[in-house]
């Protein structure tokens, strides 16, 4: 149980320390709101590896922390709609058994954007935001499939080293 | 097939793309006019409306009577020139114009949505 407690605790860092460098990276192709989400990678990682709960309770932590770090309130709002909405469909996804790593993140990706835009619309009660949906769509396909890619490498070359859940 | 790429992971990316190609052809036919008013809202509620054939720039002010956003009209097009909010994603929105394109500050709770001029259309859109 400390042993899982630590693993979690290094995941957390690990999506932090994503997080940040991200913000970094100018990566936005002009349209406002598009991050590469790389702290997703670690998401996913943990769904695989360590189990649903502990890669949920890593995703929800990294949110708040990073919201109250680099972020406001509101970024925090969208950014967990996504990230539940994101993870949701990926769980649901993986559990059917049908898909790989990187179809689920792909699916995530996506999802991760169609939640923001859902709250976004919401909040400003402005349903003109749903034009923006195709290109979230696209945008969601290119991250998601780059953090599955890179997810997936990670599982097939050292995913036997990852800890695992359990004790 | 390999343990990286299945059958079925191949169903699920070619639908997304036939998606991604039928929304392109849809959003390629819709009618992409010029729009010719601007309407601002602040927390859903309509603040003005302005038309895009005037250079102008409108202070947008919150409750407490402080300006929040700038919003320039130049040209026919509308950009974000100010906003309070931390991430200035608005600001750095390109110009609209076009019929039913929208600027949004999230934090501030501003949109610019642009309008056809025609009052009936605008209508519709509302029902």
């Amino acid at each position: 149980m400390k042993k899982k407690t630590a693993h979690m605790g290094l995941f957390l860092a690990l999506s932090m320390i994503l997080s940040y460098v991200e913000s970094l990276i100018p990566f936005s192709f002009g349209i406002p709101g598009i991050k590469l989400g790389l702290a997703n990678l670690v998401v996913v990682l943990m769904l695989y590896e360590m189990g649903a709960k502990e890669a949920l309770c890593v995703s929800v932590l990294r949110i708040v922390l990073t919201g109250f770090l680099f972020g406001n309130g509101f970024s925090i709002l969208y950014s967990l709609a996504g990230g539940l909405l994101s993870f949701l469909g990926m769980f649901l996804l993986k559990r059917s058994g049908w898909f790989k790593c990187i179809t689920v993140s792909t699916a995530g990706g996506i999802l991760h954007n169609i939640g923001q835009v859902i709250v976004a619309s919401i909040v400003v009660s402005n349903y003109y935001i749903f034009y923006y949906i195709p290109v979230l769509l696209i945008a969601g396909t290119i991250t998601g499939f780059i953090n599955g890619l890179l997810s997936q490498e990670i599982i097939i070359r050292i995913g036997k080293r990852l800890p695992k859940g359990g004790k | 097939m390999s343990k990286r790429f299945g059958k079925k992971d191949l169903i699920f990316f070619a639908i997304l793309l036939v998606a991604a190609i039928g929304l392109l052809i849809f959003y390629q036919n819709r009618s992409l006019e010029q729009g010719q008013c601007i309407i601002i809202a602040r927390n859903g509620e309509n603040y003005g409306t302005y038309s895009l054939e005037k250079d102008q720039s409108i202070s947008v002010k919150n409750e407490d009577g402080n300006v929040t956003n700038v919003v320039v009209i130049e040209d026919g097009v509308v950009h974000m020139e100010k906003a309070t909010c931390p991430d200035h994603l608005c600001m750095h929105q390109k110009s609209i114009s076009m019929d039913k394109e929208t600027i949004v500050c999230l934090p501030n709770k501003v949109t610019i949505t642009v309008i056809g001029g025609n009052e009936g259309e605008l209508d519709a859109v509302a029902n």
